[in-house]
């Protein structure tokens, strides 16, 4: 994102002085090779957005289909008045907001970790990396049934063998029950950690070494030089980090679905919607919720962005 | 360690003392060992359930839902027998899946290429304006778009139909694609292009021996990653497709509630799955940030 602004100038300007015709023939020759991913995204990602609008003021269920009309803002309001549309905002916001924190502080104590040369670190990187590439049901399933099962998960069975050997009777909870949205968290924390870390990772290679070593030299601590140098180094890094982690996490639909099937207070904004259409058919509901997560969405993305950009600026102008 | 530490003075020494370079060096070697300790300690633990899948789909069903783990069971190819011949045939899902990724993948580099090649090479007025409505489409959630497409499909009888999703696929990743790719070009120097254009030299020949050298990794690490979105995507597989075009993920769904002693073949199932993945993410592996943050980290 930050490379954009920088080469602005280095490749638009051509002043070539052409007759009107000719330019714009030289414009359009420019133009024709982004034309088709152009045209291709407005029809398959834009369209789709109006008809949501459209039928959002219409009163449309699926079951009852002969009842089709005009709805007016009817589906706005019962989607406002909802008690379970509020818990799934709620939700949504704990659900991201838990998982892109932890596994930001995670991701940034391994990055730190992994920045030191030592024996077997391309290894462990390697193995930090597989959670990243497991398919995201997949790894949904293996935490559901073989880490939080009560009867024959690891988890579980980590605390029989430990209490085991003290002879003692291993306590043996029934992690989804009794913390539905902590599970959930975990399993993609676990999934986004490795993301995070590999971002951070990034960043840290790419600090001024020699401006540390002299730091160092000069009597500052390791302590002193984090705080004071790597901190604000990483910084975009980190912010990079929450806002692409923001952008996946809020749509996760996988993990909710696989883990609880959206019960014990889990189900957040994607699942409710998909409920609301693919089990109740309440399209015009359903497409009024869409709407609403889509006005969110563009003003905190909006806020993200320009948070973002203001901070680069505010850094560069230093 | 801390006798030697005493004899020769070169022990804990105060930060603001000025002894330069050697007792520094002594400090961060000691703290060291225990942090590469911790360094293996964390990635064990964030590879212990991968590894846990593995082992376990090698497992028979009896061992694998012993409590404790039985880790020495003996191995057995019971779990994938079950998985690829128990019940309904995994291979359909996989080559719908493997169809989905693979052409949707092709068609998003073929629409990709020539738009990085408009917002770098020769860009277009207000190209960071494109840019950034490719990557608008990425912040919309997916959700808000499921419904339209399924009434369209359900209208044209396109339900159940691969082709739809590879259509929708190709749209996830095209943002994606575009930023890699546009970053990757924007490394071409300058210079070369216009030496190129000085000898004379076409766009095929500047693409063959200018461009393609330096950006070919780039378009592999870009097909890599859309490919590994492709395959990892549910939502909209689940909605869009039914027994003809199921897709893997889908398949792996049946899972979701516990049917008796199951454990050793869903774990045959997710490593199966997520075989294509691991493979496509390792080889990527140094690109895979670069993907991830849509080019803007290198």
């Amino acid at each position: 994102m930050t490379s954009v602004a920088e080469q602005t100038d280095s490749r638009a300007g051509t002043p070539a002085p052409q007759p009107g015709s000719a330019r714009r023939a030289t414009a359009w020759a420019r133009r024709a090779p982004l034309l088709p991913a152009l045209i291709f995204m407005i029809v398959v990602t834009q369209l789709p957005f109006v008809a949501t609008l459209v039928i959002s003021f219409m009163d449309w269920n699926a079951y009852y289909p002969e009842e089709r009309g005009f709805a007016g803002f009817d589906n706005f309001v019962r989607v406002f008045t909802d008690i379970n549309m509020r818990d799934a905002v709620w939700t949504t916001i704990l659900l991201t907001a838990g998982v892109v924190l932890i596994s930001l502080l995670l991701g940034l104590g391994i990055a730190l970790l992994l920045d030191r040369k030592f024996r077997g670190r391309g290894a462990v990187r390697t193995m930090m990396i597989a959670p990243f590439l497991v398919v995201p049901v997949a790894a949904a399933l293996l935490w559901k049934h073989a880490l939080y099962n009560p009867e024959y998960g690891l988890f579980n069975g980590a605390l029989t063998w430990i209490w085991g050997l003290f002879g003692a009777d291993p306590p043996q909870p029934d992690w989804i029950s009794n913390m539905p949205l902590w599970s959930v968290i975990f399993a993609l924390v676990w999934q986004w950690t490795p993301f995070m870390m590999l971002i951070l990772l990034a960043g840290l290679q790419g600090r001024p070494l020699d401006v540390i070593e002299a730091a160092r030299i000069d009597g500052a601590s390791t302590w002193q030089i984090f705080r004071s140098m790597t901190l604000p180094h990483l910084r975009q890094y980190l912010e990079l980090g929450a806002l692409l982690g923001s952008i996946y996490i809020v749509q996760n639909f996988d993990a909710v679905f696989t883990i609880t099937s959206g019960g014990l207070g889990t189900a957040n904004l994607p699942y409710t919607i998909y409920t609301i259409f693919y089990n109740a058919h309440d399209y015009g509901r359903a497409s009024a919720a869409a709407v609403i997560v889509v006005i969110g969405t563009i003003l905190i993305a909006t806020l993200a962005l320009r948070t973002v950009s203001s901070l680069f600026r505010e850094e560069s102008g230093r | 360690m801390s006798v030697n530490a005493s004899v020769t003075d070169t022990g804990p020494v105060p930060a603001t003392r000025d002894e330069r370079g050697a007792p520094v060096k002594k400090r961060r070697e000691r703290g060291g060992v225990w942090l590469t300790l911790l360094a293996w300690v964390t990635g064990i633990l964030f590879v212990l359930p991968v590894a846990w899948m593995v082992l376990t789909s090698f497992h028979s069903e009896a061992d694998a839902a012993q409590n404790p783990p039985a880790v020495f069971a003996p191995l057995t190819l019971e779990g994938y027998r079950e998985f690829f011949s128990g019940g309904a045939s995994p291979w359909p899902p996989l080559l719908n899946s493997l169809t989905a990724s693979l052409v949707s993948t092709l068609l998003v580099l073929l629409l990709s290429f020539p738009a990085a090649y408009a917002l770098s090479i020769k860009p277009v007025k207000k190209w960071t304006d494109v840019l950034f409505f490719f990557l608008s489409t990425k912040m919309l959630p997916v959700v808000a778009g499921l419904l339209p497409l399924y009434l369209f499909a359900q209208n044209t009888g396109l339900l159940d139909n691969i082709w739809l999703l590879i259509v929708f696929y190709t749209s996830m990743n095209l943002p994606i694609a575009v930023w890699m790719m546009r970053s990757f070009l924007s490394e071409v120097p300058v210079e070369m292009l216009e030496a190129a254009a000085m000898d004379g030299a076409g766009l095929t020949r500047t693409l063959r021996s200018v461009i393609a050298p330096v950006v070919l990794p780039g378009i592999a690490a870009t097909a890599l990653i859309c490919f590994i979105f492709s395959w990892n995507e549910l939502l909209f597989a689940r909605v869009l497709t039914a027994t003809v075009a199921e897709t893997a993920p889908v398949f792996l769904t049946s899972f979701v509630t516990s049917q008796g002693l199951f454990l050793a073949q869903l774990c045959a199932a997710a490593f199966v799955v997520s075989l294509p993945v691991l493979v496509a993410g390792f080889a990527a592996q140094d690109k895979l940030v670069q993907g991830l943050s849509l080019g803007s980290v290198k």
